[in-house]
């Protein structure tokens, strides 16, 4: 229990210990698919099942974890695209947080270019892809840039992270 | 200039077609399993499936690739990863599929798709995502990439990211029970 405080107080600070570096990067592919998956890992970590779980919870409170999950292939199921404006600086407050309204719209960033508000908008098929992006460049008005993925050349094992 | 016919082009690939069950499933974990001792029973509860087809399904999802990565899925930025570029390549069209298997296979490089250019705005044809504990370990991974792949004569932009307005996963098909 006294290890368990302890890690309490680092993840206040948001500095993983050991176990949760371990929880972070380890399982980021190959997650068990059998009854007790967290039993598994705990195994595997040499702690119990009851401390994963409540780490994992953890960690997801924290958003250092966004899920425990699936990461879909883009486009095998439902229809999305990635879409950029051109978005005037006195805008882009207004016209960003009209497009993050979108519960379509699962990312959407500023960048650094005259193309500044990258989005990507994911849907059930491509007609209701259409009237979201229609919708967004109606009230906008602003015209939208498609750029739907036509190959992906990623092999997705996670992201090694480097702990410094 | 009308963009949207422009735009539209080409048309999405094609989607996998999957039965009901595989759909409800998708439904119900696209935010994530419930962190709970039997997360598959759990989920198969309200689906009207046992722990074994919940189980059997995801594997197919897998093994079709419907499903790319199933684990956990980490926020770069949260674990001081601040930085992150979309890192977009001009790549001639026949050489495209070797240079992107090229730059794909780096762990930093979280995505790697083909997209259409858009000419004559955008000629960019190959976007990668990369992450780095600041712009100068980005900028140091894509040099690493420019070395690795050759890509010295391949234009390329950084665009680095100033704001995030929103993040999550994406959710492919809105729920429409809820328990």
């Amino acid at each position: 229990m006294s290890q368990t405080s302890a890690n309490m107080n680092d993840l206040k600070k948001n500095i993983p210990d050991e176990l949760d570096k371990h929880l972070l990067n380890d399982f980021q592919y190959g997650f068990p698919l059998e009854p007790r998956p967290f039993k598994k890992i705990a195994e595997r970590l040499g702690t119990t099942e009851d401390v994963v779980i409540d780490r994992l919870n953890e960690l997801q409170d924290q958003g250092t974890v966004s899920r425990v999950g699936a990461v879909f292939r883009a486009n095998s199921i439902g229809a999305s695209t990635l879409a950029a404006m051109s978005v005037p600086e006195k805008k882009i407050e207004g016209v960003a947080a009209m497009v993050s309204d979108y519960s379509e719209v699962n990312h959407n960033y500023l960048r650094e270019h005259h193309f500044n508000l990258w989005f990507v908008v994911t849907a059930s098929d491509e007609q209701a892809l259409n009237v979201v992006l229609d919708d967004i460049e109606h009230r906008s008005g602003l015209p939208v840039m498609y750029l739907p993925m036509q190959e992906d050349f990623h092999i997705d094992l996670g992201f090694d992270l480097k702990w410094t | 200039m009308d963009m949207k016919v422009q735009h539209r082009h080409p048309p999405l690939p094609e989607q996998v077609i999957l039965g009901e069950r595989d759909q409800a499933l998708i439904t119900l974990i696209q935010t994530g399993l419930p962190l709970s001792k039997t997360p598959y029973a759990d989920l198969g509860r309200s689906l009207g499936m046992d722990e074994e087809e919940v189980i059997s399904r995801l594997k197919n999802l897998i093994d079709d690739k419907v499903i790319k990565r199933f684990g956990v899925v980490v926020r770069h930025h949260e674990l001081g990863y601040r930085a992150n570029a979309m890192v977009v390549w001009d790549i001639p069209d026949d050489i495209i599929s070797d240079l992107g298997s090229c730059l794909g296979q780096f762990d930093f490089v979280t995505l790697c798709y083909r997209r259409p250019r858009r000419l004559p705005e955008w000629p960019y044809n190959l976007f990668t995502m990369i992450h780095g504990q600041d712009r100068d370990d980005v900028l140091e991974n894509v040099q690493l990439l420019v070395e690795s792949c050759g890509l010295n004569e391949i234009g390329h932009k950084v665009l680095f990211s100033t704001r995030r307005f929103k993040q999550r996963g994406a959710i492919y098909r809105k729920t429409e029970m809820t328990d």
